[in-house]
């Protein structure tokens, strides 16, 4: 890295290294230091749902223990999304929930020294497409053609397509603002990070627990309830066609 | 010499001062976070029991206009990091 200006100390370091060489279709790619976190972090949620299916299946009426905590975390997790898509939550709660534990596992995995997945743009780019899919989607399911042309036609009136473009670059927008939402604010957790242990790294004692606090466990959530928000929002207006309203 | 300078060198500082120009991005939402916090407490004060829901429609707009200081942090971040000139 001697081409970075700030890096005049050598032991910042929040860059995304190339590990193992991959030959993928005669291209070499490379297995980098956030595939490997990203796999720790599946591991750990793995785990934990294995560990809660063996444990869930002799259930018992009077929750005791390990049972209330998933039970809890289940709860919670349905009445996000049912209090913000309403009828068309029962189709979109195990994709939310998915999500919505994923991020916050990734964000919360600075504290425990490693590299956040979500601070690698392909993870988060990779989510908002999906988003971005179930968007179109849907659309296509639930709205008519006609609806849709009125739509992207919006504040002029349907023969007149002059505000289309625009509209049309609003809608491309929304995954790219989504992605780049997420990955910037763990983006700067982790650089802040970097910089406090290196360039402070002989009076970074006990101190950048506090910093820790605010960046991974208060903006990784704050972060991870505002994307599963705006894809619920987002999905459930494609979902909402004008006619059933 | 006082003016030994190449061009990769001079790419570099303008890299810098531009990053030092683009984190300027951070007023604008320093400015909305900053009203929608003011028109929260005011929220709160009027309606006392509604609290936990206004603070989390708060922290959902505040995290939304966060957005674009977080491009111009991005914008730094590429400037500072990415060279592909030299």
């Amino acid at each position: 890295m001697n081409s970075a200006i700030l890096l005049s100390a050598d032991n910042i370091d929040f860059m995304i290294h190339e590990l193992i060489p991959v030959n993928f279709f005669g291209t070499t790619v490379y297995i980098t230091n956030s595939h490997i976190c990203i796999a720790i972090v599946m591991l750990v949620i793995l785990g934990f749902g294995v560990v809660a299916h063996i444990k869930l299946k002799h259930a018992k009426e009077i929750p005791h223990g390990f049972q209330n905590v998933v039970e809890l975390i289940v709860e919670l997790l349905g009445k996000m999304v049912s209090g913000t898509m309403g009828k068309w939550a029962p189709r979109f709660v195990n994709y939310i929930s998915t999500i919505f534990v994923f991020i916050l596992m990734s964000n919360i995995s600075g504290i425990f020294g490693l590299r956040p997945p979500t601070a690698d743009y392909g993870t988060t780019l990779a989510l908002a497409i999906i988003t971005f899919m179930m968007i179109r989607v849907n659309k296509a399911k639930h709205q008519s053609a006609k609806e849709i042309w009125t739509n992207v036609c919006s504040p002029l009136p349907p023969w007149l397509p002059i505000w289309a473009p625009i509209n049309i670059i609003s809608e491309i927008a929304v995954p790219i603002s989504l992605s780049l939402r997420l990955f910037a604010n763990v983006l700067s957790g982790t650089v802040i990070m970097a910089l406090v242990y290196g360039l402070l790294h002989f009076i970074a004692l006990a101190w950048p627990a506090v910093l820790h606090v605010y960046f991974d466990l208060f903006s990784g959530a704050i972060q991870t309830y505002v994307f599963c928000m705006l894809t619920m929002t987002y999905v459930t207006q494609a979902c909402t066609s004008e006619n059933d309203a | 010499m006082l003016l030994d300078i190449t061009g990769s060198d001079l790419i570099r500082a303008c890299s810098a001062i531009g990053a030092g120009l683009a984190v300027i991005a951070g007023i604008g939402p320093g400015v909305g976070q900053g009203i929608a916090a003011g028109h929260g407490a005011s929220a709160v004060g009027r309606n006392p029991g509604a609290q936990g829901q206004i603070m989390s429609t708060m922290l959902l707009g505040q995290a939304v206009a966060e957005t674009t200081g977080l491009y111009g942090l991005v914008v730094a971040l590429l400037l500072l990091f990415v060279h592909p000139l030299d």
